[in-house]
Parts: structure tokens; sequence; C-alpha cells
């Protein structure tokens, strides 16, 4: 198990370093000039030429790559220029490691946007995940149990509707209905959990609940299907001729065997979900991650292209990882050394 | 004389889009105390079903159980779910084929055993442990301590089988049905396996169904052997009798279709012609006839009347429409020298 | 001239163990030094119990396994490494009926189609058309030949069997390896399936290697049967006098085991004791010692070679002695 994760760890390093790579190398395919967007209107040559090199903009790309890879470990200042720091001080900007480099547009240190967003993100991830964790589990597993009859039907046909509804069409009906029109929620606005509890979670149930209706229903359908099968195992056969009670036989023996491949699959949505929800956040316009990638595709932000590339991934490939690692851990039939 | 357990008229009906499954079609046999019961029947016999229906294990599936089951003055069939759960792990156990699959496999061997003491007992974690350990070593499974917290992958299928031996018995259950528990296992385990069984026979005096289709198997344990066919009894007899004057045509095709490993067979194996038996469609009238090469003795059309199970002699039934002088000539004459 | 040759044979299997590179691990070493010879016509029944190393001796010998060392040789020329061509036309005359019926039959394909592709993979066009030859073996095999263009899964299982059997003699093999052909079949059936097997035997002076765990199958098949333990021949003899006369404890002690469908005899029971040891560290010297009721020190030390102690009859252990157990 330990050279196991010791091995992962290891992919894990090579892959981010590879996915940041690539995107750099795209960063440098782009036929765009990211000092174009250091300044607005008023540009001329002389202040592009001075941005460009105040950015290290004109060097090479390897030079750039390992200039943001150094960044990473151990912080970088912008401008990247000696005399300026020796001459005015106060106009550079400290960039503490892991450096995820310095948005030309919108003047301020990625990792400064990023912290803003990350909190708005996480909150929404984690609330529609427990949301549609519950309900999906626990739609299939009574989905499951009365498999034919009337109960089955409308879950898997809610869900259905579920699945097939767009994420930005839920959003917008339930910003439009709950919370403009009947004013049920207020107008999402994120507050922070740590300031007001009970704020933070009136202003994201909406989002949490958009989110949850189109997850839910994939783990409605998981959960019914996989219960199904479990429930027709030898071992249930065992546990009912052992005389355990039926909930004890459901729960305790069925759902003990479902939550393996239900956990592994949340895993990866969860993580994947961590890097900010697009639709969701533009909907109800939470400055999440995924309102932050957005914005910096539609300004040509590349180098907040970059880090949200890096970010995103980053934590999808952590996520595969430990979903790996939890499933050496929870069916003890799994041998992780290969 | 009052039977521990004594079945009337079983019947397992399952109704399908494609008509109704008739598993087990009017099944009646009684078995004593320390005795066992060698059920013996191929694919679509019906005889997991008849152990599953004793054990209740049919409620709540489609299935339309109707007949008597008495355990011991009780009709099961006429219990509440609750009350025949609680008899279940505890009066009546069962072991199955494969112990891997019928183990779960993300529970340690000690957890599951614990769960069959603890699901009718109220006792502690600590004191179930020491039970478990303790049968486990009464089954025969070295260091049953280290064992205990072991999970069924890592245990070989023989000392798997035996685990799953002692958590039907833990409870000292009074009835103990074995569903094919060697089929899996290799002929050397077989007979480890065989001999533990007979061993907590002797020593807890439960009453024992075992259902296979080896006729050796049979041979060795029973004391009674009943023979099924297309859901329904054909023959029922003393395991002697079963063996040294078998008086069923189905039973003669079993016993001069199979090599035997004591003597080797000059001629060629008769094998019983035809295919078991669709338990949707069974055949009107005998269920065996199809395959039957002597239906030209039988007193009635065998395809149009059904014939009863009747006793022929001292404690020894049939069902069969040739007369019990016919049958035991066509014995003498032609299957016997065969075996 | 012998019909098939198998001289010390071995079929390793490399294993791995990950740390922070891959190490090479102990090899199971499923066939380790098996040797024996087949004419035309003949039967030879391989037992032995789960882990013996049976059904991949009858894969290495077939080639669908490469061998690890040792020589096949097939009338008298030797293809133990044979390729390409060489190969493809071996396989025309080597064949194998296995035991599982419902995994063996590509279940979307048409019962015509599974038994016409020999011909067509060997590129031979058999005279009449293919069609008239495959519907020729349904026939021989007790199949309807208008169910030519059935599937798998409407058949029972003695019937698909049946199939297999059709594919594996469509080419008029000379040698055919039945891996446990009969197990997975209900007790009626089996024999049919037997006889099947016999007929075609007799009329195509077939060769079998009919590999089974049923000694009772074995002994109605077979003309010389072959014991195996943990890859090693323990004992090879004529069929009566494995059955009549065996000499190894090992083969005693499986003879002892099979119930006998005849009540309350009196039978000794030799009990073996322990567990089967792992393949990837088998015990030294004899590899049965760990659980031979008569085991020494000198079994531990001393490898026991098959030693012909009787014509024809081999034995590979230091104390034979004969014991009769049925």
């Amino acid at each position: 198990m330990f050279y196991y994760i010791l091995r992962r760890l290891a992919s894990v390093v090579v892959m981010v370093f590879l996915i940041t790579a690539t995107t750099f190398a795209l960063f440098f395919a782009s036929p765009i000039d990211p000092a174009r967007y250091t300044c607005g209107k008023n540009c001329t040559p002389t202040i592009l030429e001075g941005n460009r090199k105040a950015l290290g903009y004109d060097q090479p790309a390897t030079v750039q790559y390992g200039k943001f890879l150094a960044g990473l470990v151990v912080g970088r200042e912008f401008p990247d220029n000696e005399q300026l720091k020796a001459d005015h001080p106060e106009q550079i900007v400290k960039c503490p490691a892991p450096c995820l480099g310095y948005s030309p547009s919108q003047h301020r240190t990625i990792n400064e946007m990023v912290s803003e967003a990350w909190p708005i993100s996480l909150s929404i991830a984690v609330g529609a995940f427990i949301l549609w964790m519950l309900i999906g589990v626990g739609g299939g597993i009574v989905a499951a149990l009365n498999k034919g009859k009337w109960q089955d039907r409308t879950i898997v046909g809610t869900a259905l509707i579920g699945f097939s509804l767009p994420t930005f069409f839920v959003g917008l009906v339930l910003l439009t209905f709950p919370a403009i029109k009947w004013g049920w929620v207020p107008i999402p606005k994120y507050v922070g959990f740590t300031e007001n509890p009970a704020l933070w979670a009136a202003n994201l149930i909406l989002p949490w609940i958009t989110l949850a209706f189109f997850f839910a229903a994939s783990y409605v359908r998981l959960t019914r299907a996989y219960m199904i099968e479990t429930l027709s195992e030898d071992y249930i056969r065992t546990a009912n001729a052992k005389g355990v009670a039926k909930w004890a036989v459901i729960f305790k023996h069925g759902l003990r065997a479902v939550l393996t491949p239900i956990v592994t699959a949340a895993g990866l949505d969860l993580g994947g979900l961590l890097g900010g929800a697009i639709i969701t956040e533009s909907v109800f316009s939470l400055h999440g991650l995924g309102y932050l990638a957005v914005h910096s595709v539609t300004t040509m932000d590349l180098p907040t292209i970059v880090a949200m590339v890096m970010i995103v991934s980053t934590f999808i490939v952590v996520a595969n990882m430990l979903v790996d690692i939890a499933y050496g851990f929870i069916d003890p039939r799994v041998k992780l050394a290969k | 004389m009052n039977k521990f357990l004594r079945i009337n008229d079983l019947k397992v009906h399952f109704p399908t889009d494609d008509g109704v499954v008739k598993a087990v079609d009017g099944l009646t046999f009684d078995l004593a105390k320390g005795t066992t019961l060698g059920i013996v029947g191929e694919s679509g016999s019906g005889k997991s079903v008849t152990s599953l229906a004793i054990m209740g294990l049919h409620r709540g599936s489609r299935a339309k159980v109707s007949g008597e089951i008495w355990l011991d003055d009780i009709d099961l069939l006429k219990t509440t779910d609750e009350e025949i759960r609680a008899m279940r792990g505890r009066k009546m156990a069962m072991i199955f084929q494969d112990p891997l699959s019928a183990m779960h496999p993300y529970y340690t061997i000690g957890q599951q055993l614990t769960e069959a003491i603890r699901v009718h007992h109220h006792v502690s974690k600590k004191a179930a442990k020491v039970t478990v350990v303790d049968m486990l070593a009464r089954v025969g499974i070295p260091s049953p301590d280290k064992r205990f917290d072991q999970y069924p992958h890592e245990f070989s299928g023989g000392m798997r089988q035996r685990a799953m031996i002692a958590m039907a018995l833990i409870n000292n259950p009074e009835l103990l049905i074995a569903d094919e528990p060697t089929t899996a296992l290799d002929v050397t385990v077989q007979a480890q396996i065989l001999d533990l069984m007979r061993d907590l026979q002797k020593e807890f005096g439960s009453a024992i169904i075992m259902i296979t289709h080896d006729l050796g198997v049979v041979a060795e344990i029973a004391d009674d052997v009943l023979v099924m066919y297309g859901g329904k009894c054909v023959e029922y007899a003393e395991v002697d009798d079963a063996f040294h004057a078998p008086d069923h045509p189905y039973t003669w095709g079993l016993m001069t279709s199979m090599p035997r490993l004591d003597r080797t067979r000059l001629e060629r194996l008769v094998p019983v012609a035809g295919n078991p038996p669709s338990l949707i469609n069974i055949p009107p009238g005998c269920a065996f006839h199809p395959r039957c090469t002597f239906r030209e003795f039988a007193s009635a059309p065998c395809d149009q009347v059904v014939p009863e199970l009747v006793q022929s002699y001292p404690k020894h039934d049939s069902r069969c429409l040739i007369p019990a002088p016919k049958r035991a000539e066509l014995f003498a004459e032609q299957i016997a020298p065969r075996l | 001239m012998s019909l098939l040759t198998v001289t010390d044979l071995r079929k390793h299997f490399p294993t791995y163990q990950q740390k922070l590179v891959r190490v090479e691990g102990a090899p199971i070493k499923a066939v380790d030094g098996l040797s024996l010879s087949l004419n035309a016509g003949e039967t030879l029944g391989l037992v032995g119990e789960s882990g013996c190393g049976k059904s991949t001796a009858g894969r290495t010998i077939l080639r669908l396994l490469e061998p690890t060392s040792g020589t096949i040789e097939f009338e008298d020329k030797d293809v133990t490494h044979a390729t390409g061509s060489e190969l493809a036309h071996l396989r025309r005359q080597m064949q194998m009926v296995f035991q599982d019926p419902y995994g063996s039959l590509n279940p979307r394909h048409p019962i015509g189609a599974i038994i016409a592709a020999p011909f067509l993979i060997q590129g031979i066009k058999p005279e009449g058309g293919t069609k008239r030859a495959v519907q020729e073996l349904m026939e021989r095999v007790g199949l309807n030949p208008e169910h030519y263009n059935r599937y798998p899964h409407e058949f029972s299982g003695g019937q698909r069997q049946r199939i297999g059997v059709a594919r594996a003699i469509a080419l008029k093999p000379k040698l055919v390896v039945c891996d446990e052909p009969v197990s997975a079949l209900d007790v009626s059936i089996q024999a049919q399936v037997i006889n099947l097997l016999e007929d075609i035997q007799q009329e195509q002076n077939l060769a079998y290697v009919f590999i089974a765990h049923d000694l009772s199958v074995v002994r109605h098949i077979s003309d010389r049967v072959m014991v195996m333990y943990l890859g090693k021949v323990m004992e090879v003899a004529d069929r009566d006098a494995l059955y009549e006369r065996p000499m190894h404890p090992y083969t005693q002690a499986l003879m002892s085991a099979v119930p006998v469908p005849e009540p309350r005899r009196d039978r000794e029971r030799i009990l073996l004791t322990g567990d089967l040891p792992s393949p990837q560290n088998p015990p030294s010297g004899c590899v049965f010692r760990t659980r031979c009721p008569i085991a020494t020190e000198r079994c531990a030390a001393e490898v026991p070679m098959p030693t012909e102690l009787e014509p024809g009859h081999l034995v590979a252990c230091h104390y034979p002695t004969v014991r009769q157990v049925i």
C-alpha cells in the first residue's frame, strides 16, 4: 500500500507537470499577444512594449515556463525587473509560492483571485454533493426495493427528467421563480460560511438544487442498478438464511457492497466539481472558480487560463488517486500492488 | 410417530410472462431428528426450490407456495414473516454450494459468524467471539483466532465451506439443509467435509437434508433417499433399498448412465435419452415419459395419466404407471446386470 | 510411431511484485516436468485436483500457451516452437473441446458459423460446400441440421457441448484435448456426451487427452491414466493397473476419497492433512510430502523421479506400495 501511494503521488506530479507544459505550449501557439490586454484603449506600442518586457513576455517559451515553475515553488515578483525593484520597490507585486501567475487584465496576482473564488466553488460543490448523494442514493435504494412498482417508475422517470434538463434551464427557472418572483429565498449572493451560516446556506440553496437535480439523476440510476444486482447476490441469500432482519440485510449487507462503486464515482464527480461549476455559477452570478475560468477565456487572459487549467486538472488527478487508494481500503479483496 | 419435519403436498409455482413455472408440484416427505435425507435431482428438478421454501426464503418474491411444512408441530407456511425469520439460522439453517459467493466479501469471517449469533441471542461481541473461535476450531479450521479476522477470499475452498458449516451450526439448529455443499470442492476436500458433517450430526443430533446430484455422496451420507424429477418426487426409499432395488425408470437411468469408480464398465454407458424437462411446459401425464424406455409396460397411457406416489414396498414409494411386479422384473432382467 | 510425445514439459507463469519498481517474484510452476506419449486412437486420462496443472498442460501441449521449456513432438516432428504456416497446419491436427458449454461459444454467432469457423480460418473448402459439411457434422453429433441458424442460447448445456465437439472434429484432427468436457453437465446428459466422444474416437481413430477431475469418468473412457499434483506427475499406468493397483499415496488418497454409489461400505479412507501448497512456493523434494501420510526426511531432500515399477506403470515416490482402496 505504501509503495502504491508513493508511486501514485509521483505520477500525479508528472501528470500535472505535463498538463501545465501542454497548456503553456498552447499559450505560446496562440496568436494573441498577451501583452495586448495589459492596458485598455489608450495603448501605445511603447507602453505595450514596456509591459511586455516587464511581464517577461518577450522571453523565449522555455524561460517563461521555467520562471512559472520556479514561481510555483518559491514565489515570484511582478514585474521581474531588477531596476524597478531597486528604484520603486512599492510598485513590485509580490506573489508568494505557489505563484500561479499575474493577470495582466486584472492587474492582480492570480493567487488573489483564486483565493477569493475558491471558497465559493467549495461551498457550492460540497453542498450540492451532500444533497445529491442523499437524494440520489436514497432514491435509488427505494427504487431498487420496489422494482417494477409505481415508486420505482416514478423515481426513475423523475430521474430521467432531471438528467435531460440542461443545468442552465433548471438554474434559470429556480432563479426566476423561487428567488425573484416568489421571494422564497434571497437572490444568491455569496456570504461566507464563517460570517453567517444561515445566510450562507440560504444563498446557496438554489445553486445546490440546480446541481443536485442533475447529479442525483445519474446516482439514482447507478444506485438502483447496483442495488438490484447486489440484492441478487448469494451472500444476500445467506444473510436472509441466517435470520438477519430485513433492514439489516438491505443496509448492512446490500448497501455496503453498493457503496464501493458509488463512492468511487462520487469522488470523481466531486473532484471535477471542485474546479468550478461553470454554468451554475454563471446563471447565479456567483464568482467561483468556474466563473473565473469563463471570464479568463472571454477576456483572453492567458495566464489565468493556464492557471485555471492547472487547478482543475490537479483536482481531478488528485481525486482520481484518492478514489483508487480509497478503493483499496473499502474492498478487502483489492490488492493495489500489481 | 412424530417426525420432526413433515412436508405435505408442497407446491411452489412461479408465475412468469411465459407461463407458470411449476418448480415444485406436490412434494410429500418427512424427516426424523438425527437422520439424513438425500434429495437427488438434476437441474430443474426443484430440489433447491424445495429447500428455500422450507426456510421461507420465497417470501417477498413472486412465488406462490402452498401445502404444509410442519417443523416440530409448527406449520411454517402459516407463520408470520417475523416468526420465520427468528427461526432461520436458529432452529433451521442452510449451507450453500459456493462458499465464496455465499459469504459477504467485505466482512471478516469473524464478523459474519458473530452476526449469526447476535441476530438471535443478546450477547456481547466479546462473548460471541469466544463461541465463534470455539466453533471454528470444532469444524477443523487451524489457528481459529487468527482466522477470525480474515476475509473469505483469504481462505481456501475447503476452509471456506467449513466456515460456512460453522456459521450454520453455531446456534445448534435442529434442521440443517445443505444445498450441494461439496459440488464446488475437490474430491479430497469433499471427503473431509462429508466426514465433518457426519460427526457434527452425531454430536448435535440435527436432521440433515442433503441436496445433491451425486449418487455417490448420497450413498455415503444419507439414511433415506428422495429422487426428484420435474418438480415431483418419483422415488422415496431408505438408502439401501434405493441403491440395491431402485424402483423407477429415472433412477435406473441415473444409475446405468453413471461411470463407476469401482468397476470398469465394459459396455457403453446407457444415458437417459433427451433433456431434463422445462418446468414451464412439463410433459403431460408422467413428466418422465418422453425419456422413458419402458413406456410400453405401463398399465395406463403415460402421456395422459399422472401417476400417483404409491407405496410399492415397506418404506419405499414410487411414482410410476408400470405395475410394481413388472418393474421388479424389468430391474432384475435389464438393469441389475448393467450395474 | 507415437502420435504425440511430450518430454519434460514445463510451463511457468512469471509473477511480479510492485514496490517502487516492478520486481520479478517467484514464478508459478503450473506444469513442472510432464512427459507423456500417446498413440493414435488412444485415450490418456489426465486427472488431478484443482491447481495440479492438468488444464495448463492440455493448453500448452496444443500451443495455446507457450511452453517455458521441454519439447512437444507430433508425428515425430518437433513442434515446440512451430510458428506461422507450420503452426497453422498443426492446428488442423490438434484440437480442443472446452469445459464450459456456456462460455466457449460466442453468443453472437449462429452455430452454423461457429462450426464452419475452422474451415474458414484454415482456408479449406470441403467438397460439396461448407454448409453441407457443417450440417453433416451437426448430424454426426446428434444435432438437428436445420438448426444451423440458431444461436447458442437456444440450446441446452449438453447440446452446446455437442456443438463444441462438432467444431473440434470439423477438420478431422488426429488429436483432441478434452478439457473437463462433461463436468458442467447434468449426470443424465454426461453419458450422452461421453458416448458421443467414444463413437467419434472409434470412427476416426482419434487420440484423446481427457482432462478431468472425476475419477469415475476417467476410468470409463481412458486407456492410460496420469495423475498430477502441483504441476508434477505422481503416477502413470494403464487404466486397469492404476485403479486396481495404485502405488502412489496421492493416487490412493484420491481414490479413497471418491464417494461410490454403494451404501454402507466399509472403505478405508486415507485422509490428507493440510492445504494445497502454493504453486509459487512448492515444497522441496517431493511436492506431495507436506500432505503425505508416509513422508520422511528423504522426501524433503530428494525429488522422486518417475520409475517403472511394472511394465507401463511409472510411479514418482520413494515408498510406493500397492494398496487397494476402491
